[in-house]
């Protein structure tokens, strides 16, 4: 029964973090967004405004949850729950540290991979079960989108394990050691970083929830508390993909200069001051590109970033195996 | 022990039931969801008995991809209609059934064939006999496998695939007329002198410009 508690303890160890890490990473996404742009942004609730989104939650939790009376209701509560669950559960295998991770699996990334495409069905479910037309066409655009964008964040997945040999988490972090993969591999850095951007909605490829044209989306129909947990369930997801990124290119939890000062600060921080940058650059994104046309959309992933994604892999190969440096068992 | 059992019941017992509603209930688009929740409590079946790349593979192809495609089928075609057409019509000229009915048919016959390989050679599901090293992970030894042993077998397996998916482009691939295309090669390279026509303008009759 102990193990038991130690387990738990350990998941709200890890989970309480990242939701309050969600939750202020709102903040500094709409901080980022307003200073682009020359605004001030939330800076009224507490210091900075740091406590925005804590009043925003408030607001939420005391609103009323509206069902619509046409919609399916089971899948209607069914979806922001799985959209939520989707994106914590993904945390389970992010390795904070060398031995500092939640569940060391041998195919960490494939489950990454795995729970990042279950989570088309959250948004699936939300649009079809609204019965509306604006979630309807949200949830197909986003279901289309996801799926199309999949295809080449695993290729350039790929890539990376063919340096490393394995598909540990912790494993591909300790083979970045003498030299993290963003230099050999800058260019699967760049498409990796735009389809994730497309993976996670964000602008400019926002198209699931683009205002203008759809309300938002799949979230339309959706109020108070329940559309509180979609929106922490795509920042989680967000923050997820700047983690894995970390990861996959950045060297993880390693310090970026193997020196005396900078030996004595925890992995645990620099994973996350990574995490932070890529955020930040996301955020910046957002404030400046205007959002892609469909077409334009689905050409760049299939006929832009397959294509070229598909040939690094065979260049990488190539190189690995001419100056036989193939990973071996 | 007691914890690997229960989970397995529960695991199972999920699959059964789901697999038991995909056929049994009404709304098509609930099949489709049950149908996906079969596939995941296999995926976790899978990882139990330490085939975890299996299990994670099950997960990503046919959750993430193949589900995804039989649910946008399943929402945009009027299925539900459709069925319901099928077993409401009081002329039963549907000519599904006998085609079903032989597929079932095979089914059952190559499931007697598996349970009673399994009955009879219980050497072919004992994983001890093949080469297993513990050393290894479950994703090393697959490939070991996949890129040696069955490397044709493998290769003609996505070869069929490849063939497919080109069979299923080009039946669906048609070139309809009057439609505008973005030609991005054609707007760079667009010069000022094919973009810009400097016309002299007669004054009182003006000029007709062809568009």
């Amino acid at each position: 029964m102990n193990l038991v508690f130690e387990e738990v303890y350990k998941i709200l160890f890890l989970l309480v973090p990242v939701l309050v890490s969600v939750a202020m990473i709102v903040w500094l996404d709409r901080r980022v967004w307003a200073f682009v742009q020359k605004r001030q942004g939330p800076n009224v609730v507490g210091p900075f405004g740091l406590l925005q989104s804590l009043a925003d939650a408030l607001k939420f939790i005391f609103k009323e949850i509206i069902i619509p009376a046409s919609s399916n209701k089971i899948i209607f509560i069914l979806a922001p729950i799985i959209t939520m669950t989707l994106a914590l559960i993904a945390w389970a295998v992010i390795p904070f540290g060398e031995e500092q991770v939640l569940a060391n699996i041998n195919v960490g990334i494939l489950y990454i991979f795995a729970v990042s495409s279950l989570g088309v069905y959250g948004i699936i479910m939300g649009g079809w079960a609204s019965n509306s037309k604006y979630p309807f066409l949200g949830s197909i655009r986003s279901a289309a989108q996801m799926v199309s964008y999949e295809v080449s964040i695993g290729i350039i997945i790929i890539n990376v394990l063919l340096c490393v040999g394995s598909l540990n988490l912790s494993d591909i972090v300790l083979a970045q050691q003498n030299i993290w993969f963003i230099i050999p591999l800058f260019p699967m850095f760049v498409i990796f970083f735009i389809s994730s951007l497309a993976e996670t909605n964000r602008p400019p490829f926002d198209l699931p929830e683009a205002e203008a044209e759809l309300v938002a989306g799949y979230q339309t129909e959706y109020s108070g508390m329940m559309y509180a947990m979609f929106w922490l369930g795509e920042y989680a997801n967000i923050l997820l993909m700047c983690a894995l990124g970390s990861i996959l290119f950045l060297g993880g939890w390693l310090s970026p200069i193997d020196l005396y000062p900078f030996n004595l600060i925890p992995g645990a921080v620099w994973l996350i001051l990574k995490i932070l940058l890529l955020f930040i650059l996301f955020a910046l994104v957002k404030a400046v590109v205007p959002r892609y046309r469909y077409d334009q959309l689905m050409r760049l992933g299939w006929k832009i970033f397959l294509p070229f994604s598909l040939t690094y892999v065979v260049l990488t190969a190539s190189y690995l195996f001419y100056f036989n440096l193939l990973p071996t068992l | 022990m007691v914890a690997h059992a229960i989970f397995f019941y529960v695991f199972s017992i999920i699959a059964v039931i789901s697999a038991i509603m995909v056929t049994v209930s009404k709304n098509t688009v609930h099949s489709v969801f049950f149908l996906i929740l079969d596939f995941i409590s296999i995926s976790c079946l899978f990882i139990m008995i330490g085939a975890e790349f299996l299990g994670m593979i099950m997960l990503i192809v046919y959750v993430g991809a193949v589900a995804v495609l039989f649910l946008f089928v399943v929402m945009m075609l009027n299925v539900a209609q459709q069925k319901n057409q099928w077993f409401n019509s009081e002329t039963t000229t549907s000519s599904h059934i006998p085609v079903g009915l032989i597929i079932s048919t095979i089914i059952f016959f190559e499931l007697i064939i598996v349970v009673g390989g399994w009955k009879y050679k219980p050497e072919l599901s004992n994983p001890n006999t093949n080469q297993m090293f513990n050393e290894i992970s479950n994703t090393h030894s697959l490939g070991q496998v996949l890129y040696t042993d069955y490397i044709h077998i493998f290769q003609i397996s996505g070869m069929i695939l490849l063939i497919a998916m080109i069979g299923a482009i080009v039946l669906t691939f048609r070139k309809r007329e009057g439609v505008k295309t973005q030609s991005y090669l054609k707007q760079i390279s667009r010069e000022r002198s094919e973009g810009i026509e400097v016309l002299e303008v007669p004054s009182n009759k003006g000029v007709k410009i062809d568009d």
